[in-house]
């Protein structure tokens, strides 16, 4: 676990760089870390991120496939929009755990 | 940080299988390295090629015969002379896909879809297309080209390339 400052706020981060607790999350601390990754937020991009949130907190199982029929995005969209990292770096910017399904 | 790491870049897999676990083996590892952004490119051959067949890629069946590891809801193991009987293989494999949509498992023809979507080619082998009949308008619309294994070893180049043969 490492203490860090983003966006002018202490968090906790694990050791891959995923907050510790969701509930410090804020539109912020997500532009910095999509900054880091290299992704630029657009309103698209934070309905899937407060989409995976919502599912979060539902304590719902995520997939790429469960994002692709939320209405929001469909899957090609998402690697638009997280090149790369469908799944993981939209839920590091989202600010929950490391994704563990593996679809 | 420890010694530098040195990720995959490349992930090239052979399906040359057509059982329900062969295809969904290579799927969901095909899937898995498109998500970690992992260059993908998938081989289908010989019986392989019923994963990426219009008429056959949904319907795919587990054998219930010479299947030691097949078991009957419960956990009881599942007599081989019961997996012979008509209908039986049908019944089973149905209840499996069942089981694997549950856990937001696609269909074939949706997880080929993802893996395009995603980046990931698709490949079909000539000599079994040729065998077995098949012509391109035969197979998913996902698949790419109707290549030699030759042409397939062209695209795993790279230091970080992996072959994988399920």
């Amino acid at each position: 676990m490492a203490v860090k400052t983003i966006a002018g706020v202490q968090v906790n981060l694990t050791e891959e760089g995923y907050l510790e607790d969701m509930n410090q999350w804020s539109e912020e601390i997500a532009k910095e870390i999509a900054k880091e990754i290299g992704i630029e937020l657009t309103p698209k991009h934070f309905e899937v991120l407060n989409y995976l949130r919502e599912k979060t907190i539902a304590k719902e199982n995520l997939t790429i496939r469960g994002v692709g029929k939320s209405g929001i995005v469909d899957i090609k969209e998402l690697y638009v929009l997280f090149p790369k990292g469908p799944l993981k770096f939209s839920s590091k910017i989202a600010g929950i755990p490391k994704p563990t399904s593996c679809i | 940080m420890s010694s530098e790491k040195k990720p995959l870049e490349k992930v090239c897999l052979i399906c040359a299988k057509g059982s329900l676990e062969d295809v969904y083996a290579s799927l969901v590892m095909a899937n898995g390295a498109v998500m970690e952004g992992i260059e993908t490119k998938v081989f289908f051959t010989f019986f392989g090629l019923d994963g990426i067949t219009k008429k056959a890629m949904n319907h795919l069946h587990t054998a219930t015969t010479g299947n030691p590891a097949m078991r009957m809801p419960g956990g009881i193991p599942f007599p081989t002379m019961l997996g012979g009987l008509p209908g039986i293989e049908s019944a089973v494999s149905s209840m499996m896909r069942k089981q694997m949509e549950a856990l937001d498992m696609p269909p074939v023809d949706e997880f080929l879809e993802m893996i395009t979507a995603g980046g990931g080619e698709i490949y079909a082998c000539k000599l079994a297309v040729d065998m077995f009949k098949l012509k391109k308008e035969d197979l998913s619309d996902e698949v790419s080209d109707i290549i030699t294994i030759g042409e397939f070893y062209e695209m795993c180049d790279g230091d970080r390339t992996q072959i994988i043969f399920t």
